[in-house]
This record gives C-alpha cells, sequence and structure tokens, in this order.
C-alpha cells in the first residue's frame, strides 16, 4: 500500500458538523491540520443587492433571514441604520422592548449555539435541554409578531405594535386532541410580560443544568481546552468582535462601550476570558445568557410601569391607524405611499453596529436621496470569524476543527448573504 | 459634533492634513477621502501610532458609483404635466447600460469603484470611515491593507468578486461568495438583478445546462428621489425637537 505524507480532504458542505453549508478543504499530514481553507457562498442571495432595488422598509424581512438563529438583532442593526440617516430616535418605550428582544434573540442564539457545540463534539443531552427553553422563547416572538423566526418586528421609529395583554395558550389545540397537559400552559395566564418574567425567574436554574452538564465534564474539557487559541493581540488584528473577541480576554461589548436603544440604563456585567480557547469561549457565553436573564428582567418591570407610545406619529414613517384610515382621506394616502412608494432618506451615509449575539453586527447604508438604498453593506461578524480559520486550526487534529466550527457560532445566512 | 470625536478629528487634521481629506457627515461619524497612492501608508500610521490605534478593522466594502443620484421618476414637473410612467418596458436595462458612468477623471483615478474602510479604535472607543476611489476602472485597482489588518483578507476578497476591484499585494485574490466559474461582478450597478445566466437539467445531454436568463429585469417600485422640505435641510424646522424630550424618561 502506498504511504501518504499529506493529502486533501474535502469537509461538507453536506456534513453534519459544518452547520449548514460550509465547504471546507483540508490539507492533512496525518491526522493534523496543514492548512484549512474554508469555502464559503453556497448560501449566497445577494441581500444587500436586492436591498437596493426595494423602498427601505421592504428589507426589513431580509434582516431576519440573514443570521437566522438571531433574527430581530440583524433587524435592529438595520433599522438603527435607517434611523441615524433620518435622524430619528424612536420612542422610549420602543427602545426598551428592542432590548428586550435583542436580548431574547441573545439568548436564543446562545442555546442554539450551545445545543449544536455539545451535539458536534458528542454531548446529545444539551441539544434537547436547550431546545426546550427556545420553544418557550420562540412563543414571545410569536406573540408580538406572529411568526416564530422571521419576525420583522423592528421599523424605523418603533416596533410593529405594543405588546400583547394576554399570550397564546395550547389549550385548543390539546382539547381538539383532548391531551390537555398543563405544565405546557405554564405561565401563560397572564399578559406576555408575565410569561417572559416567569421565564427569567424559571431560567437560571436551567443554565445550572446546563453546566451541571458540560462545565465539569471531562470529555467536554478534553475536547475544548487549549483548543484553537487565539491571543488578544491576534483576536483584534483578526477583526474578531463580541464573544470570540471577550473570550480573549478583551473587554469590548458596544452594550456597554457605545451604548444604543436603552442599554445605558441597564445593569449588567460583561464577562471575558482569560486564555482564548474554545472552553474560555464556551465559559463567556454561558455567563452571557445569565447576563441577558437579569437584562430581560429590567426591561419586564420597566415596561410594566411605563406605558406609551411604541411607534414615532410620523405618518411619512409609520403607517396611520387602521380607524383613521377608514375615515381620513389625508390617512389612506398616507398609508398608500408608504407602502408603495416608501419614503426618501437624505442623501449621505451612516453605519450603525449593534451587540449582535455573535458580535458586531452593522450595516452600512448609503443614501442618494431615493426611497431605496444606493448601497448596503451587512458587516456580519461570523464572516470575519470563519475567516480565521485557517490560523485557528493549523496545527491541530482533525477532530478540533469540529469544535473550532462550534466555538465560532457560525451560521451561513450571516455569512453568505 | 461630540468633544471626543472633535479631538480626534483635529488629531487627525495634524498628522494628516494633506492625506485625509474630510467629508461631510450629516450623522456625527469621522468621514474621510483619501488617495489610493496614500492607503497602506496612512492605515499602518492609524493602527501603530498611540493617539489613532486603530487596531481593528471592521469592515472592507467596495461601492459602484454608477447611476449615484439618478431617479426613475421625475416629480418636479409632475404638478404640470401630470406624472410619466414611471418604467417603461425595456427602459430599466437601457438606463443602467447606456454608459452613463461618470467620465473617468484625467488623472486615471475612478469616479465609479471606490473602497470603503470602517476602523475602530478599542482603546479610544471611535471609529473613522476612510474611502479611497480606485485607479482605473477596467479593473480598478486599490492597494491591499492585508499586511496592516489579517482581517482585510476576505473583505478584500468578496469586494474582489462583487465589484472586480483588485486589490494589489493580496496574496490570495479568489472570488469568494460567487459560484465557481461565475462570470462578472454581480454587485456593479450594470449587472442585471436577475442575472445573466439560468440553469436547468437538460434531459437530452443529460447534464446541466447554462443558458441566457429568460425573464425580463422589471421594476415593482420606481426610483424616487423627493425634494420637498422633508428632505432639503436648508427648508426643514427644528428637527424633532419633541422626540429629544423621550430621552430622559
Amino acid at each position: 500500500m502506498a504511504e501518504f505524507q499529506s493529502y486533501t480532504m474535502n469537509f461538507g458542505p453536506q456534513h453534519p458538523a459544518a452547520h449548514g453549508v460550509l465547504r471546507l478543504v483540508l490539507e492533512m499530514d496525518g491526522e493534523v491540520v496543514v492548512r484549512a481553507d474554508p469555502h464559503v457562498g453556497l448560501l449566497h442571495r445577494a441581500t444587500e443587492k436586492l436591498a437596493e432595488s426595494k423602498p427601505y422598509n421592504q428589507s426589513i424581512g431580509y434582516m431576519d433571514r440573514l443570521d437566522y438563529v438571531s433574527m430581530m438583532a440583524n433587524e435592529h442593526g438595520y433599522v438603527a441604520a435607517i434611523e441615524k440617516l433620518l435622524g430619528i430616535q424612536p420612542p422610549v418605550r420602543a427602545r426598551y422592548i428592542r432590548v428586550m428582544f435583542d436580548e431574547i434573540t441573545r439568548i436564543l442564539n446562545h442555546l442554539l449555539w450551545l445545543g449544536c457545540h455539545g451535539l458536534d463534539v458528542g454531548a446529545m443531552t444539551i441539544f434537547l435541554y436547550c431546545f426546550r427553553e427556545r420553544e418557550n422563547l420562540m412563543d414571545c416572538y410569536e406573540a408580538v409578531s406572529g411568526t416564530r423566526m422571521h419576525a420583522t418586528y423592528y421599523r424605523p421609529g418603533g416596533v410593529y405594535r405594543d405588546l400583547p395583554d394576554s399570550m397564546p395558550t395550547h389549550l385548543a389545540r390539546a382539547e381538539r386532541k383532548g391531551d390537555r397537559d398543563a405544565a405546557m400552559d405554564e405561565g401563560r395566564d397572564g399578559s406576555l410580560l408575565d410569561f417572559i418574567e416567569h421565564f427569567t425567574q424559571r431560567f437560571p436554574a436551567r443554565v445550572d443544568e446546563y453546566e451541571t452538564l458540560l462545565t465539569d465534564n471531562r470529555i467536554w474539557k478534553q475536547r475544548t481546552v487549549g483548543i484553537a487559541v487565539v491571543p488578544p493581540e491576534r483576536a483584534i488584528n483578526l477583526g474578531f468582535t463580541g464573544p470570540m473577541l471577550r473570550g480573549s480576554g478583551v473587554e469590548w461589548d458596544l452594550r456597554k462601550k457605545q451604548p444604543y436603544a436603552a442599554y445605558a440604563n441597564m445593569d449588567f456585567d460583561i464577562p471575558v476570558g482569560v486564555n482564548g480557547d474554545c472552553y474560555d469561549r464556551y465559559l463567556v457565553r454561558m455567563e452571557e445568557l445569565r447576563q441577558s436573564n437579569r437584562i430581560i428582567r429590567q426591561c419586564v418591570d420597566w415596561l410594566r410601569a411605563n406605558p406609551g407610545p411604541v411607534m414615532l406619529d410620523d405618518y411619512k414613517l409609520a403607517p396611520p391607524r387602521r380607524a383613521e384610515m377608514k375615515e381620513k382621506m389625508e390617512s389612506l394616502i398616507h398609508h398608500f405611499k408608504l407602502f408603495t412608494e416608501g419614503y426618501c432618506v437624505p442623501e449621505g451615509e451612516a453605519y450603525a453596529a449593534v451587540e449582535h449575539p455573535k458580535g458586531e453586527f452593522g450595516v452600512y447604508l448609503v443614501s442618494d436621496g431615493a426611497n431605496k438604498p444606493f448601497r448596503v453593506k451587512i458587516r456580519a461578524p461570523g464572516f470575519a470569524h470563519l475567516a480565521a480559520m485557517d490560523e485557528m486550526v493549523r496545527g491541530h487534529m482533525l477532530a478540533d476543527v469540529v469544535a473550532t466550527i462550534g466555538t465560532m457560532d457560525i451560521v451561513f445566512g450571516e455569512i453568505d448573504r | 459634533m461630540p468633544p471626543r470625536l472633535e479631538s480626534m478629528a483635529q488629531a487627525l487634521r495634524a498628522r494628516f492634513s494633506g492625506a485625509l481629506r474630510p467629508r461631510d457627515s450629516s450623522c456625527g461619524e469621522l468621514s474621510y477621502d483619501l488617495n489610493a497612492a496614500d492607503l497602506v501608508a496612512t492605515a499602518t500610521a492609524l493602527r501603530d501610532e498611540e493617539e489613532f490605534a486603530f487596531e481593528s478593522l471592521i469592515d472592507v466594502c467596495g461601492v459602484d458609483y454608477l447611476g449615484y443620484g439618478q431617479a426613475q421618476w421625475r416629480t418636479e414637473q409632475a404638478t404640470g404635466t401630470g406624472f410619466s410612467r414611471a418604467m417603461e418596458r425595456g427602459r430599466a436595462a437601457a438606463v443602467s447600460a447606456a454608459g452613463d458612468a461618470p467620465p473617468e477623471a484625467a488623472s486615471g483615478i475612478s469616479t465609479r469603484f471606490a473602497g470603503i474602510y470602517h476602523l475602530l479604535s478599542l482603546r479610544h472607543n471611535l471609529r473613522i470611515r476612510l474611502r479611497a476611489f480606485a485607479r482605473g476602472e477596467n479593473p480598478p485597482l486599490l492597494p491591499s491593507v492585508t499586511g496592516v489588518w489579517q482581517a482585510a483578507d476576505w473583505f478584500e476578497r468578496e469586494a474582489f468578486d462583487l465589484f472586480g476591484i483588485v486589490f494589489e499585494g493580496h496574496g490570495d485574490l479568489r472570488r469568494i461568495l460567487t459560484d465557481y466559474g461565475f462570470i462578472g461582478h454581480p454587485f456593479r450597478k450594470d449587472f442585471p438583478l436577475s442575472g445573466k445566466v439560468e440553469l436547468r437539467y437538460d434531459e437530452s445531454r443529460r447534464r446541466v445546462a447554462y443558458e441566457p436568463v429568460s425573464i425580463e429585469p422589471r421594476t415593482l417600485v420606481p426610483r424616487v428621489i423627493r425634494d420637498d422640505h422633508r428632505y432639503r435641510p436648508e427648508l426643514r424646522a427644528e428637527p424633532s425637537a419633541a422626540l429629544e424630550e423621550g430621552e430622559e424618561a
């Protein structure tokens, strides 16, 4: 049999650990990676070009489909860029709602990351645990927007509508099927805020539960400690942001450093890693789960106490109330113009960034004064992270490549755009 | 402009008086134009010098300025003549392919393709944006900043793929987002939204066949630029003072 010195291996795009459609071309020396060349773009949909052909508001739905596990955080980046160009600020209640849903989104994202990362390196149970909690948060999405994932809830000038007074229950479905389980409707007898509060009370114990499965688990630590170490100066030079940067010990979080929405009024801590390996990034994200829970709790309290408008009262940007539309000619015209032509944004350019669960999600808008953007550039955090793949896995074993993909929290919707 | 930005703007003016030309920004961002020839030297200085310390390159993107500021629907004369049909069939393609590109300046600097660089200084908690117009148009050329920030690697590959901007000195300038064997640069403004080829499985030849697209490009909503008082700052009253009150709540 011939002796192989080094050989090239194709990993993905149809591989369960490739998180979607990553194709990795690996040059291997035995089981050691010599060079990794990720091929991306298999999910490229030209979101930016599509957005250039539509009025501003019609692209919000595309943003959900970028990073499809943290939908509202993407919307926030896009909407914030439009608001910056228009020179408007949403009402304060809308800003608190945005913060609350950004953090719900962060938990959604981190739970999916945790489940998949665990699954990738062989921990099956954690995946099922994570999806149990995700389901509750998806219901919150559904309660405010009508859809479980692609919400299109944030709009320039606020959010689409106020939080609902009642939470949908499983009752009707269960009665039809005759298997009503009271546990399924736990916490659903009040408003959406009651349900979210109920969730925040349960959630810290659930995070403890996840940690008992992994944090001191010998196999988990063998697979993550000392793997894909990135020193802080390299992390900065490679354009890392979010938990990838904080895992390397750099204290940087846009929510603290460049507060937007209502983050300036929130009390929370930023976890930072020490060694910059997969395990530290895991610890950082676990702590972020707890901190997000804290922020949600503060938002619930504030939102209970402070009713008010959630959308600007400007019919050039927001649709008029339906009742008005039935009676007033002006309102009807406003509605028609807004949904056909949209609004013109003053000439100029703006870059708005939010602390997305994966890092810095930025939207760069160039407007020439038209009702459609001239250029939209979406700065996806995962794109910069995946670009560092080669540097992170060089000299590691093949199995560590899987752990590295997991730790990067890769989602191809945002990388390929 | 907040004082922190103001002092950074001053420092930049003092250090790079000739190289960086400030641009108007309505949104309170630091934004500069610079010549492509100065890009690498300026970038290195911005990264290394203590008072700037832009250690992180957040984003690089290309922009194609073809057709900038052109509307498809003239609204000024509407009162006198009534509205025209905004987009006549076939005109969409004609408008974009008619070669209404801004003329290339005598200096060989493109007025069409530019690279936009977003830098972030973690130490000073500041961002700046640089814009460099490419040299030439066939192909547009820009120097690569991969030597300054490793992060530029994939961002430059993306700009090359989508706009055809060639980054000189980039070690591995391959296509990144489009398909293997793709022809053209899809984000250029003269590249149709529906693309140029479609593919189907050809039963008789027993393989995938590429053919010119069969759908006609169409515009559902015309591009409109309105310039009444809402969009002309000099005609605008105080900017939304009522909204600022919400701040304190």
